[in-house]
């Protein structure tokens, strides 16, 4: 059994307040794994943005419990929140959000300043995270130089350079063709399977099912299913709790 | 070159436009407070040039004199009275006051006489580079600027001219004694210096003061005070102080080179300001990935700080450039401005305090930013 990165038990959030006042998400409990890559698929709106906000510690659940790497979020402040962020987590956007001023080791680089990592080794360790993901030769090319598969594949370096125990992705094969989508899920599947990280790729895109260990699906802030990576879905009962 | 500073440069370089709107709003607030400090200083320099060019250890004034041109006059008993003072080796009358010159061609134009014995060598006039200041003993004899020859109607060493009905020839030519109003200034001997501007052979304008080798200056000069009511004994930096007091704060000027220089401040900052706010709202973008990705909101402060510092440190650079052409055109002018290092030094903390004041709206608007906007983006 792989150890337990995430976890979070009976968690809600609402947000807005009177009228326009929604519950994204309703009792919510699970897990994510070191080595294991998680699907979470849904509808829009079904709450799934906001379950990997408060796995990313970008909100805190309005009830329940969250733990990131046995550090429970409850009570954390907007820079606490950020601390563990920047100790725990990589981000990999559906937008890549590249610093387009930036060439792409500065870009990854980037990942290891915010930690305060900004010794002599720091660039050669972004250069390294750009060998990883098979960009070695573009590490002074500009995002604008960058075809969209290679600027996902510069935004997964960035994840990955800090080594987190967590990688978060959302709808990372979006806007990219099938192959270069392929790519993008084999790289983020390598670095939940041979480097131990737990990986959660929010997706719409079938078609990256086959590299998933799990997939969970979420409706009306709920999580609806679970079923290993190309298994038979199994149907659980609305208030079942998935996880550990 | 670190990764913040590298991030701020570019996020500065890269909308040129906005750049150079903000050179345009620091320079032009640089310079225009440097003009306005240049100017006091310059002017703080002038009010007080006949003091500063005179051999006096303490000046004898009316009571109540506010500057060196000031019209009182004091008797010249005081003059004996001072000589008997412990310490005093001597005590030499001064007489100055306004006169009219006439060109040759009969106009009129308005001089300020400055008069003294030129035995005594109290205050004689200085860079001469025509003629000789000894040579204002002759009959008539009078020392001019030659900034003033269009002005006095004179084209060189023995030009002449009258002084209230006094036939007067120039024997002797200055450079750069320029008076800060419009009125020139001409050195004559003494005695000549009544005839010209009608002060009685009892009184004078001020009398200077000379001490003897080893005189405590405080014990003369409350010595001296002793024995009149109607006399004030100053020493050369109180003297100072009080012209310039008078003349750029009692007359108002200071306040107004003060209030330009103000709004120069002013100015600057608001665009400062703005340019670094609007910049900051482009890439709030990237400072909300920034946050996403863990960094503390100092690191983001701090990429936003230096891009303030940038600003300020080539907006300088610019207006000191700029700056050291206008002190070049004006150092011949009746009104030079003067740029001191302490001024330099002053200015360029001036400037980094401007541009890290301009910074605040923009930190105070990525104080607020929601890193979850990267996945809405």
């Amino acid at each position: 059994m792989s150890d337990i990165v995430v976890e979070t038990h009976a968690v809600t959030k609402t947000l807005g307040s009177g009228a326009a006042r929604v519950e994204a998400l309703k009792d919510v409990s699970m897990t994510l794994r070191a080595g294991e890559l998680t699907l979470l698929m849904g509808p829009s709106g079904s709450g799934k943005t906001t379950l990997l906000l408060i796995l990313g510690c970008m909100l805190t659940p309005t009830a329940g419990e969250v733990r990131l790497c046995g550090t429970p979020t409850a009570g954390a402040n907007t820079e606490d929140l950020a601390r563990i962020r920047r100790e725990h987590v990589g981000f990999v956007f559906q937008s890549y959000h590249l610093f387009p001023t930036l060439t792409a080791a500065e870009n990854v680089q980037l990942a290891l300043d915010v930690r305060g990592d900004r010794d002599r080794t720091a660039r050669e360790r972004a250069c390294a995270a750009l060998g990883q993901v098979g960009l070695a030769h573009k590490i002074r090319s500009y995002p604008r130089e960058l075809s969209g598969g290679e600027q996902q594949r510069v935004a997964i370096a960035r994840a990955i350079v800090a080594n987190p125990s967590l990688i978060l992705a959302d709808e990372p094969t979006a806007a990219l063709d099938g192959r270069n989508g392929q790519g993008i899920m084999k790289l983020l599947a390598e670095n939940a399977h041979q480097r131990g990280r737990a990986v959660m790729v929010v997706t719409h895109d079938p078609r990256v099912m086959p590299f998933a260990d799990r997939i969970i699906e979420i409706e009306d802030g709920r999580l609806t299913h679970e079923q290993p990576g190309g298994a038979k879905r199994v149907r659980l009962p609305k208030a079942t709790a998935f996880g550990a | 070159m670190a990764l913040q500073f590298t991030l701020a440069s570019r996020n500065l370089f890269q909308d040129r436009l906005r750049f150079v709107a903000t050179m345009i709003g620091i320079v032009f607030s640089v310079v225009l407070v440097m003009v306005q400090m240049g100017l006091f200083l310059g002017f703080g320099r002038m009010v007080t040039t006949m003091i500063d060019h005179a051999d006096a250890d303490l000046w004898i004034v009316p009571r109540g004199a506010k500057c060196f041109e000031d019209p009182s006059l004091l008797d010249l008993r005081n003059r004996d009275r001072a000589m008997a003072v412990d310490g005093v080796a001597d005590a030499v009358p001064l007489v100055i006051g306004f006169a009219d010159w006439r060109l040759k061609s009969g106009e009129m134009t308005p001089i300020f006489v400055v008069g003294a014995d030129l035995r005594d060598k109290t205050l004689q006039p200085w860079n001469v580079v025509e003629g000789k200041a000894d040579s204002l003993s002759a009959q008539g004899a009078v020392a001019a600027d030659r900034s003033y020859f269009g002005r006095l109607g004179i084209s060189g060493l023995n030009s002449t001219a009258q002084i209230r009905g006094h036939d007067v020839k120039v024997a002797a030519l200055t450079d750069g004694i320029r008076s800060f109003t419009t009125t020139p200034y001409v050195f004559v001997d003494l005695r000549r210096a009544r005839n010209y501007t009608g002060i009685p052979a009892q009184k004078a304008s001020h009398i200077i003061v000379r001490l003897a080798p080893a005189a405590d200056v405080e014990r003369v000069r409350q010595g001296l005070q002793a024995f009149s009511s109607d006399i004030e004994v100053l020493t050369p930096e109180q003297f100072r102080d009080r012209s310039r007091s008078f003349w750029l704060f009692g007359t108002g000027a200071g306040a107004a080179l003060f209030a330009g220089a103000l709004l120069g401040l002013i100015v600057g900052t608001v665009i400062v300001a703005q340019t670094l706010y609007s910049s900051t709202k482009d890439h709030l973008n990237e400072f909300a990935t920034l946050r996403a990705m863990g960094s503390s909101n100092q690191y983001i402060y701090r990429v936003i700080i230096h891009q303030a510092l940038l600003n300020a440190v080539i907006g300088f650079v610019i207006a000191g450039v700029i700056g050291a052409m206008v002190v070049q055109a004006t150092a011949k002018s009746a009104l030079p401005i003067v740029i001191t290092p302490t001024l330099v030094g002053g200015l360029l903390l001036l400037t980094v305090v401007m541009c890290v004041v301009s910074a605040i709206a923009a930190i105070a608007r990525v104080t607020r930013i929601d890193p979850a906007v990267v996945f809405t983006r």
